[in-house]
Parts: structure tokens; C-alpha cells; sequence
């Protein structure tokens, strides 16, 4: 709604009757059969088994894990002890083939079934029965394990721990600050994630990767090369870690072999035998037709998601272009259907789902509501070569996607300038059944992102977007995420001249009393100040981690697929990929922004207030001072409207950020860039953050990734996306920028062509992404007071999907609040 | 020219995405009106009751609706810290209304989109509207004139000569109703609209369908009688006459009354949302004269 219009009458609800809106609630009874019409019985019974299937705890990898270490570790160097330890869980752990199944591999047991990997982070016996007991997400873990995990795993971890390691070394600024919620740290209790593959593994089999890795060893030149040790021992271990996967492969063979035996159905037992020749084939040796293509692929998933915990988005990268020639030979071949290829693809979509994230320890154990290991599947885009790269499967997915109506994976539909606008039109309308996906990228920003920050252009090209809208370049680079970047509390923190409210701590630097400050300017310098102390502050601590990992914690399967870790002979934590990024992702810019233009504004400019009356409206939450805090709101101008006024600040932050933050040296001989964007951080950056200037009440959220703050923008969204369009988008590794609309504005094919111009437009102004939430306001009212009938209501948060009844009250209320693009 | 609203990203007045200016000042009065606030061609102050804190900075007590008509003191009704207190309208410069159309300048363009000229209604303000017409067209921007044509002959005729396409309404077509529900004869529009027609001027037709009022068979029919008769006044055949859009009523003009201190639809004459049944009955009546009737914008 328009309510804090300025210039004319505040009535923007000057619309003719057409654009009324009618309760055409979208499809969100997904439960209901007759929404699954395009989906085969089979597809449909995976699904219902996904859907009703318990997340678990699963214990089985910490076991074997802890007795391989107990009489291992120490013994042979560490990449080596990582490959044996991968490969001993490839030998032993207990395989699953479900009796529907045509795409095998369980990270579990059994499917929902979640690892823990103790040598990263080491859950107490607190922490699981937490996660046994809390309200969201649960992950139920039976009496007996917990025992056994207390009595085998946690005592040979304790002090061995990768968490450990980084809290026994962090300083004491470094702590506060992180306690405090001016920073967060992603690896400190699982591996760096958010890596995507090219196209190689569908060329290539392990048995040929290892005759690669055994020249490379072979051609090692000891007497010159002072790292060929290193090398070779890093080698050994890429080479074990293909055994490893060729092991797994086979022993689900076996498996399914013998359940043929067994089978009296007739076409389950022709399945199972063609499931046992797919696992004889694939790894080992490149995929022959698509069957074997997808399930390459799921067994490269899989072997990542062992070795370590790597934060989200172990993604396929462009799955629709590595499929397609297997799609195509097999309907040239006639050995191949549509409907079969559909299917196939299906069985891969089903076994994202089946992967919830493996929990983390602490206080986070009953915080992190919810929370599933997150693929983005890119479709359409460009090829290496620059061209459209939509084919038949791109708008293949978009049909499965919107069938399936899963929380994972996500989609995105990637939107270059030549790509055909059928495609986008098709995208659009899956958008508004009000899932929360696809997204939308723009390949002709992010190829400009990736080669500004030294890509080749076709490597740039082959890049993308894995998890929420971070870019790498698929199947080449190593790009850490390393921890979200609070900046309104950094704000926070120099209104106070270094004193952090919430804890009565010291944080950060003397930069003066802001009641002595005369100008806007002694305002900006002195968060800047702050801004870069605390930037310098988290990178010291980046590299520390980022050395642990290269040290205790080598990935050897997951470099057998990142270019150039082979040709290079060391690990993807080691500097091996082609790129090497550290990204800091900053959040808030909205809520900064808004912040300043109210200080400028009332404070600086017009002195209506004085810095003084702020402050002790901030630190009173606004109590009594509701007059204030309204007229703040309503009279001034905020990051999101097309204004100068406020954009030219937003723009000031952004490039200040992105100066502090790029091209310092990481330890992997590449260099630290900036991305923008939250995922669900800005809820807990909120809640860390007293009231801010803006009227903002104290723990409420932040704005999220590039968005406008909440109820900020009221012009529309063509002056958000032209805001948006003024930050040099370039120079990130990412934006995000949440858009929501109601259903109505998307009634007729004419309104998502419409559409369909708004994220052109957007693109054209060298946008980066944008996402759609789809909903009315009376839908989630209701759905948070009658959460049974809305169990599959999805909603977008920041860069990723969830289940409404899943979140939090206080994200419930978020996703509430957000502006309304209406039209009425 | 004095201006109420403008709505960026407006998908439901004309071809493409449209920026749409709505001009102030009406001298038609229909009782199903939402947007009385566009009568009075002088900016006005409207009243938010939900959105009032009882601040007192306006210097009214909040539960005075007489301030309405009343005086709110120089400089103290822009005080409304909640905007509770809102101005509606005020004076626009062309140059400042262009600065204004510019910033959507490419996704105008790029949809097939333009500018929407609506209100109230455009041509009250025909000299101010004039220009801005011409200026947008200096910069290849198309232009729609949303407009009741009622008006002089002579006013039609120099618009029409600037506005790629006309919207128009067919409010009634009997004339005593028309002029009980709207408070205008609709002679005189009709009139306008076959000098559109013999200009060869593309019009959108739209009917806001409103059940008590116009959706009864012997209005429909009418206005498809009218349609039907228009179409050999246009000098090139059927190809200016676009169907009819029937834009389903709602009652959002109450709420806006209330924040003008007037009451919505005193006579309490009924009116209500037209059903299914009706849309579709009334689709099918003007599809028997090759008039294609769609709902919505």
C-alpha cells in the first residue's frame, strides 16, 4: 500500500475497478491429487514417501568415522587419512534403495536420515536431545544412539574439533563481536559450501580421472619442486576418494542385484537389475544415456555431502545443458521418451529433498528453526559461448518443478538478453502459482560480476548461481562464504561511540559522541570507521579458518571435480581450484540507508530533532515517542521510492562496503570480494539490534539482501527496481532483491508478459536477481491461525523456500509485513 | 495543472506497463464513484481515522470531521507525523510531470507501455492536459486519455489530435438514468464519442459493470446497439473498435468518502457486484452483435 506517498494526496488507490482484488487464492493445496496430474504413480508415491518420512539423526558416520580415527589418526598424512576415512564410509555404511526408486544413494541410512561429522563440530548430548525435542524441525534421535554417541564419538572428539580449534584461537574483540551479532561465521562448524559442477563428470569417468591423477604423480618432480610431497600425498588421496565412489556405486549394485533376485514383479525386477548395471557403469566410467547421467551425478552429490558438511547447495550447475545431449540421443535413438526422461529427472528432484541439513551445535540447535541443504538448479541462461542455452529440458524442469512443488531443490530461471521470452513467460507462470520459485538471474550482470573478478569470459559464462544468488564459476572455483556482515548494528555501535547497547560492551573503535557531530559527514566517516575495523576484524579470523580446513580438513572427492585441483596437485582448501574467492556477505542496506536519511534529514538538515533525541528514542525503543517514530516513517525519504536523496546514500554505503571488503589476499592465492545478501540473517541480526533511527523498533528484523526495509517502498515496483538499479551490481558477487507480489497483479497471460518487462527492465538497469513472493496478506493471516490447512504453503525467504508453518512466528510476521505490491 | 496520484507500474489503463497521471477536478458525480476525492478540481485535505494517533499536531481534534471544510492552520497539516492528515493534489509544472514520466521511461517503452491520462476527469484541466499530451509525444511516449468526454466538441477534437488511444466509459446508456446516477445528461458524450469515432480516433470501450445499476439485459443490449451503430462512423471499417471491457463493481469508494467527510451513495441506491451468472449473460449478449466483451482492464 502507498502510505507514506509524498507530493499529492497519499491515494494511490485511484484505480478503476479492474484491478480489485478477487480471492483467487493460487494453488496452494498442493496436497490434493488432482494438482499432481502431470506427475506418473510412481513419481507421486517417491513423493507422498518424501513427504511423510521423519527427519532423523543418523549416528552411523560418526561411528565409523571416530574408530577409523581412533587407530588411524597420525598415522598417514592428513589429505590421505580424510580419502580413507571417506572410503571407509563408502565401504560400511548401510545403503538404501527404495522399492519405487530408479535414481539410488541415501546420504543417511535412509532417506531424511542426517549424518553428523564430529570432526567438524561435535553435537553434545544436549544439543541432540534438543533436536529431538524442539517444535521446528526436528530431527528425532532415539535414546540408545544418544548413549552410544556419548559414550563412542563425543569423548575422542572433544578438544579435536574444527570449532574448537577456531574459538581456541579467535581473540577477544573477535568473540564479542561475533556474540554480539555484528558478524556471523559460516564455517565455523561446517566446511565452506556452495559449490557447483560443470559439465566434465558426463565426459569423464573416475577410472579415467585416476589415470589422470597417476600421470600427474607420475610426471612429479621431487628434486625441483620443493611442494611435490604435498602434491603427491594430496594425489594418493584423490585417487582413494575415486575408489571410494566406485565402491559405494558398486555395492548398490549388489544391493540391487539381489533384490532382484528376490523380486517377484516382473518390471521391478527389470528395474532393479537395470539400477544394478547403471551402478556397475557409472562412476567408473562416463554415462552413456541419461539414466547413468543423473545418477553420475547424484553419486558426485553424494560423495561431497559424505566427506564433509559443506554448507549449502552442492548444485549440478546447468543441469538442463549437461542433460540435454542425453536426452536428445536418446529420443534421435527412439530408446528414450519424454515422459521417461521426465520421470528420471523427477527421481533426481526427489532425492534433493530427501536431504535435510545436518544440524548445528549450541545455541543454534533451538534457534535454527528450519533449514534443508538448499540446491539452486540453474535453467536456460547462456553456453560457454554466449548463446541461449534454453532447450527443451529448461522448460522440461519448469513442468517437474511446479508438479513436484518440493522444498528443494530451488530453481532459478536464468534471463539473458537473447534469451527467448517464451521461456521467461513460461518461468512466470510457474512464479505465480506462489511457490517462491523460480528465481530470476541475470547472466549478462553476473558474467560481468565473475569477470571483473578475473574470470574468462567462458568461464564466467559457464558460472552461475548456487545456492541463494552468490556466482561462481561452476566446476572451477573455490568461493568460501564465510559470515554475514551486520552493518545497521555497526551503526549502532558508532551511535554510541564504540559501546555496543545490547551488552554494555566495547566493541568497536572511539570514533566521538554523535551529539558533538555538526555535520552528516563526521557521522558517515565515523561508521566507516567502524566499518572497516570490524571488516578487518572478521577477514584476520577468515584466513585463520580457512587454514584449518587446508590443514585438517582437505575435500579429495569434491577436487577431483573443481578444475585445477588435479592439474595443480592440491586440494580445493588448498588453493587448488582455478578461482579462489572469500566472500563476506553484507546485509541491512535498506535499513542503513533509511538510518542515515533520517539522521541527515531531521537531525543534520532540517534539525527537527536534535542527535540527542534520537539516541534516547533508540534506547527507550520508542516508548512514548510514537509521534516521532511516525513522523520519521512517514516523512522521510528511504532506500527503495527512486529518490535520489536516499539512493545516493544507499550507493555510497554499497561502494564503501565493496572498498573495504575486495581484494585482500586470501590464503588460497586468491582474493576476499563482497556479496549482498541474508538468506534468514537478517531475523537475527535484527534481534541483536536495539531500535535504530528509522523508527525501527528495537529486535525487529533488518532489511534483507538489497531489498528495500519493510514497508519502506511505496512507489511501486519499477522505482525498486530503479533504486536497485542505481548500485554498480557488478562489483558484488551477488544482490538479492525480494519483490512481493499479490496474486491478482498476475490474473491474465497479458499481466506475466507485463511482468516479464518489470525483470527485463530491472536487468537492463543491471540487476542481478530478483524473486517474487507471490501471496496476499489474508492467505498468511490465516495461515498462521490455522497452520494444519496450509501445510504446504511455501514461502520465499531471502534467496531460499520454506514451509510457512515451519518459520518462525517472528519471520511469519516478516513475510506479513513486507510491502504489498498492490495495485489497489 | 493540479494532480492527485501518479501510479508507476499501472497494468490495467491501456497497452503495456503505463504511468498513469490522475488529473483532478470531475464534473460528473456517479454515485458509484471510488474516487470522490477527484471531484473538486482544488487540492483537499483527506482524513485517515485508522491511521490518527490523537497527536494533536494538526490542531484538531481528531474526532472533528469538520476540519474537512473547516481551516487547518498554515503548516499544520503537513505536521501529521502519521499522514492521517494527507493533502490530496497539488500543482505540477509540465517540466516537473515529464522529470516524473522519464523515471519509468524504459519499462514504459519497452512493454509497449506509456502514459495514462485519468482522473477525475483529464479534459476539466484540457489547457494543462494539452501540453502535457504534446510534451509526452515530443519524447515518442504513447498516450492514453482515460476521459467521461464530457466536454465541448472543440476540446475532443484538439486531444484527440495529441492521444493515441481514448478509454470510455458507457456508464448507462438511458439517459434519464444516466443522469440520475452520474448527475450529466450523456447526450453530449455520445455525441463526443462519434466525433471519435468519424476522426477514426481508437477508443477502449469499458463498461463498469455494477449489478442494481447497468448489468441489466436492456442496458447491455442497448450498448451493444450503440457499439454497433458507432461502427460505420469510424472511416476505416471496425478496425478502431476494440470490444468492451467490463470492469466487475466494488465498493471501495466508501472508505474514500469517509476520509472526505462525505458519505458514499447517501440515497442508498443498491448496487452491488455483479455475479458469474451476469458477467457471463452479459459477455454473451454483446458477443451476439461480434462484440467481444472481456473482463477486467
Amino acid at each position: 500500500m502507498h502510505e507514506n506517498r509524498k507530493n499529492f494526496g497519499g491515494l494511490a488507490e485511484t484505480m478503476y475497478f479492474c484491478s480489485i482484488i478477487r480471492n483467487t487464492y493460487m494453488n496452494f493445496n498442493i496436497t490434493h491429487p488432482e494438482n499432481l496430474g502431470g506427475m506418473n504413480e510412481r513419481i507421486k508415491r517417491l513423493r507422498q514417501e518424501n513427504f511423510d518420512t521423519p527427519t532423523t539423526l543418523s549416528i552411523e558416520r560418526a561411528l565409523i568415522e571416530t574408530a577409523f580415527y581412533k587407530q588411524y589418526y597420525g598415522t598417514m598424512p592428513t589429505p590421505v587419512l580424510r580419502a580413507k576415512n571417506f572410503y571407509e564410509i563408502c565401504k560400511k555404511k548401510t545403503l538404501y534403495i527404495g522399492k519405487d526408486e530408479l535414481i539410488v544413494g541415501e546420504r543417511g541410512p535412509v532417506p531424511k536420515a542426517v549424518p553428523t561429522f564430529p570432526e567438524l563440530t561435535c553435537h553434545s548430548v544436549e544439543d541432540l536431545h534438543t533436536l529431538n525435542e524442539r517444535e521446528l524441525q526436528r530431527y528425532t534421535i532415539s535414546q540408545e544412539d544418544i548413549d552410544t554417541y556419548e559414550r563412542e564419538v563425543i569423548p575422542y572428539w572433544s578438544g579435536k574439533t574444527q570449532r574448537e580449534r577456531i574459538f581456541n584461537h579467535v581473540s577477544k574483540e573477535w568473540e564479542e563481536a561475533y556474540h554480539a551479532g555484528v558478524f556471523t561465521e559460516f564455517m565455523e562448524q561446517r566446511a565452506a559450501g556452495h559449490t557447483a559442477m560443470d559439465g566434465k563428470m558426463y565426459h569423464e569417468g573416475l577410472l579415467e580421472v585416476k589415470a589422470r591423477i597417476q600421470k600427474k604423480i607420475d610426471s612429479l618432480d621431487y628434486i625441483y619442486d620443493p611442494e611435490a610431497t604435498d602434491k603427491q600425498q594430496e594425489l594418493e588421496a584423490m585417487s582413494i576418494s575415486c575408489d571410494a565412489a566406485i565402491l559405494f556405486a558398486e555395492r548398490h549394485a549388489d544391493l540391487a542385484e539381489s533384490m532382484a533376485a528376490e523380486e517377484s514383479n516382473p518390471q521391478r525386477k527389470a528395474e532393479l537389475l537395470k539400477i544394478a548395471d547403471v551402478c556397475r557403469w557409472v562412476p567408473a566410467h562416463a554415462p552413456r544415456d541419461l539414466w547413468e547421467a543423473i545418477q553420475m551425478y547424484w553419486f558426485v552429490h553424494l560423495g561431497t555431502v559424505t566427506e564433509l558438511n559443506g554448507w549449502d547447495s552442492m548444485n549440478p550447475g546447468h543441469i538442463d545443458q549437461h542433460l540435454f545431449p542425453f536426452y536428445q540421443k536418446g529420443i534421435e535413438e527412439g530408446t528414450l521418451t519424454r515422459d521417461k526422461a521426465k520421470e528420471l529427472i523427477s527421481c533426481l528432484w526427489i532425492k534433493f529433498n530427501n536431504q535435510p541439513a545436518p544440524p548445528k551445535v549450541g545455541v543454534t540447535a533451538l534457534e535454527s528453526g528450519t533449514y534443508n541443504d538448499f540446491t539452486n538448479i540453474n535453467i536456460g541462461g547462456v553456453d560457454r559461448n554466449g548463446n541461449s542455452a534454453t532447450n527443451e529440458i529448461s522448460f522440461m524442469i519448469l513442468e517437474i518443478q511446479e508438479e513436484l512443488h518440493e522444498l528443494q531443490p530451488g530453481l532459478s530461471i536464468h534471463i539473458a538478453e537473447n534469451t527467448p521470452d517464451d521461456f521467461l513467460l513460461a518461468g512466470i507462470k510457474v512464479i505465480r502459482q506462489g511457490h517462491g520459485y523460480p528465481s530470476v538471474f541475470n547472466p549478462d550482470t553476473y558474467v560481468k560480476e565473475l569477470t571483473r573478478a578475473g574470470k574468462t569470459l567462458e568461464d564466467a559464462r559457464e558460472g552461475g548461481c548456487s545456492g541463494c544468488i552468490e556466482v561462481g564459476a561452476f566446476g572451477k572455483e573455490a568461493y568460501l562464504l564465510t559470515g554475514y556482515l551486520n552493518t545497521p548494528k555497526i551503526l549502532e555501535i558508532t551511535l554510541n561511540n564504540g559501546i555496543d547497547p545490547e551488552t554494555g560492551k566495547r566493541l568497536g573503535l572511539e570514533t566521538g559522541d554523535p551529539r558533538s557531530f555538526t555535520t552528516f559527514e563526521q557521522l558517515y566517516d565515523a561508521w566507516h570507521q567502524q566499518m572497516v575495523y570490524f571488516v578487518n576484524l572478521k577477514l584476520s579470523v577468515n584466513n585463520y579458518i580457512e587454514r584449518m580446513f587446508s590443514l585438517y580438513a582437505p575435500a579429495t572427492f569434491l577436487s577431483l571435480y573443481i578444475d585445477d585441483c588435479i592439474e595443480k596437485g592440491k586440494d580445493y582448501y588448498s588453493g587448488g581450484a582455478r578461482y579462489n574467492t572469500t566472500y563476506i556477505q553484507c546485509t541491512g542496506l535498506g535499513t542503513i540507508t533509511d538510518c542515515f536519511t533520517t539522521l541527515k534529514k531531521h537531525v543534520f538538515e532540517e534539525k527537527r530533532y536534535t542527535m540527542d533525541e534520537v539516541l534516547k528514542a533508540c534506547q527507550c525503543n520508542w516508548e512514548d515517542k510514537e509521534v516521532m517514530r511516525q513522523y520519521i516513517r512517514n516523512h522521510t525519504p528511504f532506500f527503495g521510492n527512486d529518490e535520489a536523496y536516499a539512493d545516493d546514500i544507499a550507493v555510497r554505503v554499497y561502494d564503501d562496503l565493496v572498498k573495504a571488503i575486495e581484494g585482500r589476499p586470501n590464503t588460497r592465492g586468491g582474493e576476499t570480494h563482497l556479496n549482498m545478501l541474508s538468506t534468514t540473517c537478517h531475523n537475527y541480526f535484527g534481534s541483536v539490534c536495539g531500535a535504530t533511527p528509522n523508527g525501527r523498533f528495537a529486535h525487529f528484523a533488518i532489511s534483507d539482501g538489497t531489498s528495500p526495509a519493510h514497508g519502506s517502498d511505496s512507489h511501486g515496483p519499477t522505482a525498486v527496481i530503479k533504486s536497485l538499479g542505481k548500485l554498480d551490481q557488478t562489483k558484488s558477487g551477488g544482490t538479492l532483491l525480494n519483490v512481493r507480489f499479490v496474486p491478482n497483479l498476475l490474473k491474465r497471460e497479458e499481466d506475466m508478459r507485463k511482468l516479464g518487462h518489470l525483470i527485463r527492465t530491472y536487468f537492463k538497469f543491471g540487476g542481478h536477481h530478483i524473486q517474487f513472493n507471490i501471496v496476499d496478506t489474508a492467505t498468511l493471516l490465516d495461515a498462521q491461525k490455522h497452520p494444519d490447512q496450509y501445510r504446504d504453503l511455501l514461502v520465499r525467504v531471502a534467496g531460499y523456500s520454506d514451509y510457512f508453518n515451519d518459520m518462525t512466528e517472528q519471520l511469519q510476521n516478516e513475510i506479513i509485513a513486507r510491502t504489498e505490491n498492490e495495485e489497489v | 495543472m493540479v494532480i492527485f496520484d501518479i501510479k508507476r507500474y499501472a497494468i490495467n489503463d491501456g497497452p503495456g506497463i503505463r504511468t498513469t497521471i490522475f488529473f483532478k477536478g470531475c464534473p460528473l458525480r456517479c454515485v458509484w464513484c471510488h474516487n470522490p476525492e477527484s471531484w473538486h478540481a482544488q487540492p483537499e485535505w483527506l482524513f485517515k481515522q485508522k491511521k490518527c494517533i490523537g497527536c494533536n499536531c494538526c490542531g484538531v481534534h481528531p474526532h472533528q470531521l469538520e476540519w474537512i471544510k473547516g481551516d487547518i492552520k498554515e503548516g499544520k497539516g503537513e505536521a501529521c507525523p502519521t499522514l492521517a492528515l494527507e493533502c490530496c493534489g497539488r500543482e505540477w509544472s509540465v517540466d516537473e510531470l515529464m522529470e516524473e514520466i522519464e523515471k519509468e521511461r524504459t519499462v514504459m517503452t519497452d512493454s509497449g507501455g506509456g502514459v495514462t491520462f485519468s482522473g477525475g476527469e483529464p479534459l476539466v484541466q484540457h489547457k494543462a492536459l494539452m501540453e502535457a499530451l504534446q510534451a509526452c509525444r515530443q519524447r515518442g511516449l504513447h498516450c492514453c486519455v482515460d476521459t467521461t468526454l464530457y466536454a465541448s466538441p472543440e476540446v475532443v477534437r484538439a486531444v484527440a489530435a495529441e492521444t493515441d488511444l481514448f478509454l470510455v466509459d458507457l456508464k448507462v446508456m438511458d439517459t434519464d438514468k444516466h443522469k440520475h446516477y452520474t448527475g450529466v445528461d450523456n447526450a453530449r458524450i455520445l455525441e463526443n464519442i462519434r466525433l471519435l469515432a468519424s476522426l477514426g480516433a481508437p477508443i477502449l470501450f469499458r463498461l463498469p459493470l455494477i449489478e442494481g445499476i447497468n448489468a441489466d439485459e436492456e442496458n447491455i443490449e442497448a450498448t451493444a446497439r450503440f457499439l454497433t451503430d458507432l461502427r460505420p462512423l469510424f472511416p476505416d471499417s471496425s478496425a478502431q473498435l476494440r470490444g468492451i471491457s467490463l470492469l466487475p463493481y466494488h465498493e471501495m469508494g466508501r472508505d474514500k468518502h469517509a476520509r472526505r467527510g462525505t458519505i458514499y451513495n447517501p440515497e442508498n441506491i443498491p448496487m452491488s457486484t455483479p455475479s458469474d451468472a451476469t458477467l457471463e449473460r452479459c459477455q454473451k449478449q454483446f458477443a451476439c452483435y461480434g462484440i467481444e466483451a472481456k473482463i477486467g482492464g
